[in-house]
Parts: C-alpha cells; sequence; structure tokens
C-alpha cells in the first residue's frame, strides 16, 4: 500500500508545475495580511481609548451641561479655552503666554531639581549599598524623611533661600531624591558576588569598579529609582508653583483658580497629565535602553 | 628545590556569632610549574574555600599561599580565576568580557593594536572567535564557560583557577570543553589548579589528583599521581589499566574510606 502511494506521488508534479496561479496565490495573501496586522495592531491600540473618551466626554457633557451645574461641560471649555486648547506657543505678553511655554517653564525647573536629584541620590545610595556602617546611621533617617509631603519642605526652603524659584527647584530635589537613594543603595546592595570577585580578581580599582561593574550592574534598579522620582517631581512642582509664583504651568492654575477660569484649569489638567505620562515614558525609555541585556545574566 | 605555588600548612575557620567553624586544617601541598592538579571530595569538604583561599578572595586562618617564593594574600590576575557559573558581565560583549580584563592586565604593557589582537587571538582559543559581538544571555553555557576560559587566559595568569568550571554543563559539552582545556593546557603549559567532584574528569585532565577529607576541618586524604602519557584520548583510556587504576584509587578513597556523611 505504502509503495503505491510514494510511487504516485513522483509523476504528480510534472503536471502541476506548470500551473502558475498556485504561486500567485500566496503572494496575493501575503501582503494585505501584513498591511491588516499593522491596521490590527493599530486599530487595537487607538481605538478602544478613543471610544473611552468620547464615551466620557458625553457623560461629562451630560452631567455639566445643564443649568445649576458648578463644573462646566467639554463644550463650554472648547469655546471658553479655544486659544489655550489651539495653540500652546502663543505669546501675548509677559503674563498672558501658552501652555506649552509655562510647561516648558515648569520643565526647566523639573529638570533642574530632578537633574541634582539623580546624581547625588545615585552618589548616596551607592555609599549606602556599599558600606554598612553608613546604611545603618543613615537609613533610619532617609527612611523618616521620605515620608515628609513635598510642600512641607517649602517654608524651610523659602527660609533658607529667601527666593521662589531655588525654593521650588528644592522642593523637587528634596522630592525626588528619596527614590533614587533607597533603590540604587538596593541596587548596589544586590549586585552578585561574581561580579565583585571578577572586579577582585582584575585588581579594578574605586574607580573603575564603579563605571564598568556597579553602575551597569545596578542600573535597573536606579532607572526604577528614577522613574519613580520624576513622577513625584512634576507632582511637587505643580503644588510648589502654585504657592510661590511665577509663570509655570502651576501657577497658571492658581491665577487661573483666582480669575475664576474654570475651563482654562481643566485645560492644565490635561496638559499636565499628558506631560508627566510624557516624562514617565521617556526615563523608562532610557532604562529600558541603557539597561538592555543587564537584567539577562 | 622550591615549589613554583606552595600551599603552607593552611588552617581556615570561619567565625559566625559566637561559634566557629573550622573548615580546612593543615593543608599543605607543593605544586610545580605547568602541573595540572585536581582536587575532589564530596560537597562540603572545602574544595572551593580552598580554591578562594589561594585565588585570595578568602583570607587564610593561618598559614599562607606562596607563589614564586611571594606570599599572596589578595586577589589578582596572576591567580586567575574560571567560575563555576562564568561570571561573564551580561552588560558586555563576549569580546567586551575578555577586553575588560585585557585592558586592565595590560593597559601599560600592549598597544591598543596589541590588546585587541590578544582578545581575539583568546577567543580564537576557545574557539569563540565567531560569536565575540554576542552578549552572554544570546550564547549556550557551553560556550559561556569558554569565554570565562579566554577571560582568564588572557590575563596570562601564573596560576589558572577552575572552580568546578564544566559542574553545571551537559555530559557532551563538558567532554569537548575537557578536550580544549587539554589542548590549552599542552600548548601553552599552564599551571592550573581545578575543583571537581567528577572523577572521570579528574584522571582524564590531570597530573595529580588531591583527594579531600570530609569536613569539618577537611584536609588533604591522599595525592595520587596520574601517570598517563600525554596527550590523553578519551576513547583509548577507557580500557588503559592505568587510567582504570587511578579511577578505582578515587573511588576507593571516596566512597569507601571517606563516605560522605549525610548531615542530620
Amino acid at each position: 500500500m505504502s509503495v503505491s502511494v510514494l510511487k504516485t506521488k513522483p509523476a504528480q508534479p510534472p503536471r502541476q508545475s506548470a500551473e502558475v496561479v498556485t504561486l500567485a496565490l500566496p503572494r496575493k495573501a501575503v501582503k494585505p495580511s501584513r498591511l491588516q496586522a499593522m491596521a490590527h495592531s493599530l486599530a487595537v491600540s487607538v481605538v478602544p481609548p478613543t471610544i473611552v473618551i468620547l464615551l466620557l466626554l458625553g457623560f461629562w457633557e451630560l452631567l455639566c451641561g445643564g443649568p445649576g451645574a458648578t463644573l462646566p461641560p467639554p463644550s463650554t471649555i472648547w469655546q471658553e479655552s479655544y486659544d489655550l486648547i489651539v495653540n500652546p506657543f502663543f505669546v501675548n505678553g509677559s503674563q498672558d503666554i501658552g501652555l506649552g511655554w509655562r510647561v516648558l517653564i515648569s520643565l526647566q525647573r523639573v529638570a533642574i531639581g530632578f537633574g541634582l536629584a539623580a546624581v547625588v541620590g545615585i552618589l548616596m545610595g551607592v555609599v549606602i549599598g556599599q558600606s554598612v556602617w553608613a546604611m545603618r546611621g543613615l537609613d533610619p533617617v532617609f527612611q523618616v524623611l521620605r515620608t515628609v509631603p513635598p510642600l512641607a519642605w517649602l517654608p524651610i526652603a523659602l527660609a533658607a533661600f529667601r527666593d521662589s524659584s531655588p525654593s521650588a527647584i528644592f522642593v523637587i530635589f528634596i522630592t525626588a531624591i528619596w527614590p533614587v537613594i533607597i533603590n540604587t543603595a538596593v541596587g548596589v546592595r544586590n549586585i552578585p558576588q561574581d561580579y565583585r570577585n571578577v572586579a577582585l580578581v582584575l585588581r579594578l580599582n574605586a574607580l573603575e569598579f564603579f563605571g564598568k561593574i556597579m553602575l551597569p550592574a545596578a542600573a535597573p534598579y536606579i532607572f526604577t529609582g528614577l522613574r519613580i522620582g520624576i513622577g513625584l517631581s512634576w507632582l511637587a512642582i505643580v503644588a510648589a508653583e502654585m504657592l510661590t509664583g511665577g509663570v509655570g504651568i502651576g501657577f497658571f492654575i492658581w491665577d487661573a483658580w483666582n480669575s475664576s477660569r474654570l475651563s482654562d484649569i481643566i485645560v492644565a489638567l490635561v496638559y499636565i497629565g499628558v506631560v508627566g505620562f510624557i516624562l514617565d515614558r521617556v526615563v523608562a525609555g532610557i532604562g529600558a535602553f541603557v539597561t538592555r541585556g543587564t537584567q539577562a545574566a | 628545590m622550591t615549589a613554583y605555588l606552595k600551599l603552607d600548612h593552611i588552617d581556615k575557620s570561619f567565625a559566625r556569632g559566637g561559634s566557629t567553624t573550622e573548615v580546612l586544617r593543615e593543608v599543605s601541598l607543593d605544586i610545580a610549574k605547568g602541573e595540572y592538579i585536581s582536587v575532589i571530595g564530596h560537597s562540603g569538604c572545602g574544595k572551593s574555600t580552598l580554591l578562594n583561599i589561594v585565588a585570595g578572595l578568602t583570607p587564610v586562618t593561618n598559614g599562607g599561599v606562596i607563589l614564586e617564593g611571594v606570599e599572596v594574600n589578595s586577589p589578582g590576575p596572576d591567580r586567575a580565576v574560571v567560575f563555576q557559573n562564568h561570571s561573564l558581565l551580561p552588560w558586555l560583549s563576549v569580546y567586551d568580557n575578555v577586553k575588560l580584563a585585557v585592558d586592565k592586565v595590560f593597559s601599560g604593557v600592549k598597544s591598543r593594536a596589541e590588546r585587541h589582537e590578544w582578545c581575539v587571538h583568546n577567543l580564537d582559543l576557545v574557539q569563540m572567535g565567531h560569536a565575540r559581538d554576542r552578549r552572554p544571555s544570546e550564547i549556550s553555557g557551553g560556550m559561556k564557560q569558554r569565554v570565562g576560559i579566554a577571560r582568564a587566559l588572557a590575563m596570562q595568569p601564573k596560576v589558572l583557577l577552575l572552580d568546578e568550571p564544566f559542574g553545571a554543563l551537559d555530559a557532551l559539552t563538558r567532554a569537548h570543553l575537557q578536550d580544549s582545556v587539554m589542548q590549552i593546557h599542552a600548548s601553552l603549559g599552564n599551571t592550573v589548579i581545578m575543583i571537581t567532584h567528577d572523577v572521570d574528569e579528574a584522571v582524564l585532565l590531570s597530573d595529580r589528583i588531591v583527594m579531600m577529607t570530609n569536613g569539618p576541618a577537611a584536609g588533604i586524604g591522599d595525592v595520587l599521581d596520574v601517570p598517563m602519557a600525554r596527550p590523553r584520548r578519551r576513547l583509548e583510556l577507557v580500557t588503559d589499566p592505568a587510567y582504570l587504576k587511578c579511577r578505582e584509587a578515587v573511588l576507593k578513597f571516596l566512597y569507601e574510606r571517606h563516605r560522605f556523611v549525610e548531615a542530620a
């Protein structure tokens, strides 16, 4: 039986070899499927959030559309704050500028405060992670200080710096530094003994060990700390600016509240949310790029 | 004549809390240049501690390690270690792992081009030249261990220390690597101390087998000369009477005279 089957098979291909249609069919099938796959993945990531946002806006419109509502509905916001929404970068005077500018000014403060926090935090984390005595001495202090809410630092900062701008930056710094310190310390403490042994056998000096073993080995932890830190910074800057003034996005909200421009506040909230999201993604993206390969041992 | 590497009355005890555990007692051994020594014993007998002491990673309690007439008590590239779990840095490519060692050890001695060539040469020596741009996570366990050996060889160590280098590998890969190590030892004439728990491996590779008694306070129970000519071929050895005799001697030592005492 099986022999006869084998014999008939070689006889068939020569007859079919002339047919070109069989080759053309799969080609046609492949190209649309790729496009379809792309369209599909796009649809999967875009359509559900769009539907949810539209539903929420509709619900909001229904809820606040009637007379006597305390908050403006989306349609009113669109009319009242049209120029804020459409043009983020207009300049009509020193205090009348687009939200894009205000966000950039706030981001500049965050960049300085968070940058300082990252550098100081990583260095202190390394010290605490490396030295048992530094950890015993400093860890309790840090555990207490890190629970202090960001704004509670503001009066102290104002008293110390006697100026609002450095105070706001200090609040960012003091808010963002704790997760960076603590995560770096944990990362350094978790460096496998094997890597330390390699460094010992090679007689790497402290600086080489720091750059070639410690930073890369602890990088996943460090970036977790930085990611938490940048989120907290963005939380703190808005609150700090509300109190210190200036031209940042936080002060804009406070100013809008004082002049009863509720629509503007809601637009500003959306800006803050989107920027915070982007900041988080940027730090996470840098972390994923820098630590590629580190986690897979 | 003084030995190339001398382990001189080494005692080691670990103190934890109020109690001290004596791990090694009175370990003395003279090793000649170019000798291949295996240290075999049941797990927990302090083999790895002994290797770490020679490497300088663990300080001795009494006694000392003397290399070419000079006492060594801190780690250094003259006693390169191939770790059991390869210990390659996962964020560096295979080439960069070796380069890290070469750059450090030969920083003032070799030019940049010479260092590059030396890295490539050592990777070729362990047949890993083709994978130099891969990361450790992208290569197999046997390949990682080859790179670990290349990194150690690239330091041009006076003594090469192998800590159960093939323990985590499957039998076929292990045989391949053993052959590679034998070839390298034959061509470079390194002095090697290898920790192992594999009797066949010990007999195949070694000039002498150091058999350790069980801990606590383990010591050298016996040292067996392996009087087989090199190069040794795995297949021919299976029926070689000298090989069988050595094998029997080690097995007898491990399973008759110093049976592993199960921890209660």
